[in-house]
């Protein structure tokens, strides 16, 4: 008889592996992007069974809130000619067939613990109920590994800095608004009442009208 | 109540917990209907007309007679539309919308997951709404409705930001993530609640908020004068009322959040005065007639006005305030921030 947690772990591994393989069998982008989502998601799910609810809820509101909605956009609006895409793919067999086999060698060594010594250390206790996951790890990120951090969020502004500069290229001719300007416009600035009589002789008002 | 539980045994937590979500969700949809009819009644009143007024006294029954017109409605499925993913589109849109609730709390004892990363959870459940608005954009198969899509899927990601960067500022002040904490945090009175303190952060919240639902002035998404309805153009019937379901749910979720994080949740604005659940719906209440007041005053955003708000007003606005919050806890007047 399976335990509780023991069943949520094979539900949602199940509906990762399916997710992951559509991930790379899907003929439309469309729906590859989205069973990527679907895989950040349950993967999510499964970390919240390792105690690390803060690493889950920050995979799923960076990953699923905002890198692939921005990933879902791009792939949407490119026309992707799906037929033009496939041409040659198996010429790539002599290369991807080692690079497949060796991967599934270091992953059957990952995954047979016994190489590791994993039969011999005991498995972590749980902590009880009251235990704050996130205030554990913002401890330890801001006291013994601070300097690590800081490197990384600096690199990380520094590539950000690098994207931008790389991109922007201000045309000569653009023609732009200044929010500034528009708001602080008179109507003096855009609006002229001028008297003047009126052209016509002789028409009422109701005729007009 | 024991009773029950010896006789259902190790059935009794999963059926109790269904119960407690039926009595979230009910009365949510209960409330997401009255809104729409107060919506109708009080942007009327604004604009000096009388509202709904023909089926039932008032007009109250008005939302249960539009409900059963949806509901009749043939559901019309374009004919170059991606069906599944066309289908997908409202569920998206309204399970974030009411998955968040599970963590609000209502007073301090009435909550139906108390969970420690609660602000954490809101924020990544949200979070995902943007993909029922993007699916349902682009399975359509048309224009307006991907032009829709693009508009949403961009704000919202934008005003995303500085939404969380408030937020920042609140869990700075009631240094925790639990949102009953955080209005436990606020208690002796109406000049301990949040929203004097982190003021900067109360308005960038609140006009977020309203960019975040799609609401007017931030409507562009939808944008009846220039895109027809935006990303829900090819829907009808009850496919259509889904998403109408999820917009007035989000609002009401984002009034829930506003009152816990910033007007002191359940707690009473005098300390003579008993807390309780009646001061959580009469401050949401308030929020949610803020919503409607904008609607009827503001004119629709253009666009490249909303993109300047979102990243060049707000996100430095906050930035800078978290800087002020995390210095002032620095000196002796710390008190005033927590």
């Amino acid at each position: 008889m399976m335990t509780f947690a023991q069943f949520i772990f094979y539900f949602f591994s199940a509906i990762l592996l399916f997710a992951g393989l559509r991930v790379i069998t899907a003929r439309n982008p469309v729906h590859a992007a989205l069973n990527l989502v679907l895989a950040f998601f349950t993967a999510a799910g499964l970390w919240m069974t390792l105690e690390a609810e803060f690493l889950a809820i920050t995979l799923v509101l960076v990953y699923v809130g905002a890198v692939m909605v921005l990933f879902l956009f791009v792939v949407m609006m490119l026309d992707i000619n799906l037929d033009k895409l496939r041409e040659g793919f198996w010429d790539y067999l002599p290369l991807a067939l080692p690079v497949a086999i060796l991967l599934m060698l270091e992953m059957t060594v990952v995954l047979g613990g016994r190489f590791f010594g994993l039969d011999k250390t005991a498995a972590p206790a749980a902590h009880p109920a009251g235990y704050s996951n996130t205030k554990e790890l913002g401890r330890l990120i801001y006291t013994q590994y601070v300097y690590a951090f800081e490197i990384a969020a600096v690199i990380l502004l520094v590539a950000i800095v690098a994207a931008i500069a790389l991109t922007m290229r201000k045309r000569k001719d653009t023609k732009y608004i200044d929010p500034a300007k528009q708001v602080s416009v008179k109507r003096a600035d855009r609006l002229r009442i001028v008297k003047m009589v009126a052209e016509k002789k002789g028409v009422t008002g109701e005729e007009q009208g | 109540m024991e009773f029950m539980q010896n006789l259902l045994g190790a059935w009794w937590t999963p059926l109790w917990t269904l119960v407690k979500i039926m009595i979230i969700v009910i009365p949510l949809m209960l409330a997401v209907a009255y809104v729409t009819y107060a919506e109708r009644k009080v942007i009327g009143w604004m604009q000096v007309r009388i509202g709904p007024n023909r089926v039932g006294y008032q007009g109250l029954l008005q939302p249960i007679a539009d409900g059963l017109k949806l509901l009749m409605k043939e559901i019309i499925i374009p004919s170059g539309a991606n069906k599944g993913l066309f289908i997908l589109g409202p569920i998206l849109a309204i399970a974030p919308a009411l998955a968040a609730w599970a963590v609000i709390p209502f007073t301090d004892k009435w909550v139906l997951a108390n969970i420690d990363a609660g602000l954490l959870y809101v924020m990544a459940i949200t979070s995902m709404g943007v993909y029922g608005v993007i699916v349902a954009g682009w399975a359509s198969n048309s224009k307006y409705a991907f032009l829709g899509a693009m508009r949403s899927a961009a704000q919202i990601v934008s005003y995303e930001i500085a939404m969380g960067f408030a937020l920042v500022g609140v869990l700075m002040a009631s240094q925790s993530l639990n949102l009953v904490d955080i209005v436990n945090g606020q208690a002796g009175g109406i000049h301990h609640w949040y929203f004097l303190p982190l003021f900067p952060l109360f308005m960038v919240y609140l006009i977020s908020g309203v960019a975040e639902t799609n609401r007017a002035p931030f409507d562009v998404a939808e944008g009846e004068s220039e895109i027809v309805a935006g990303f829900h153009v090819e829907y009808s019937g009850m496919a259509f009322a889904v998403f109408f379901l999820a917009e007035y749910a989000n609002m009401i979720l984002i009034a829930a959040l506003t009152t816990l994080m910033f007007l002191g949740g359940w707690l009473s604005p005098f300390t003579f005065l008993p807390d309780g659940f009646i001061w959580w719906a009469m401050k949401v209440a308030f929020v949610l007639f803020l919503f409607l007041w904008f609607r009827a005053t503001f004119p629709r955003y253009r666009y490249d006005q909303i993109m300047r708000l979102g990243w060049k007003v707000f996100i430095p606005i906050t930035i800078v305030w978290i800087v002020v919050v995390g210095g002032m806890m620095q000196t002796p007047y710390k008190h005033w921030f927590h």
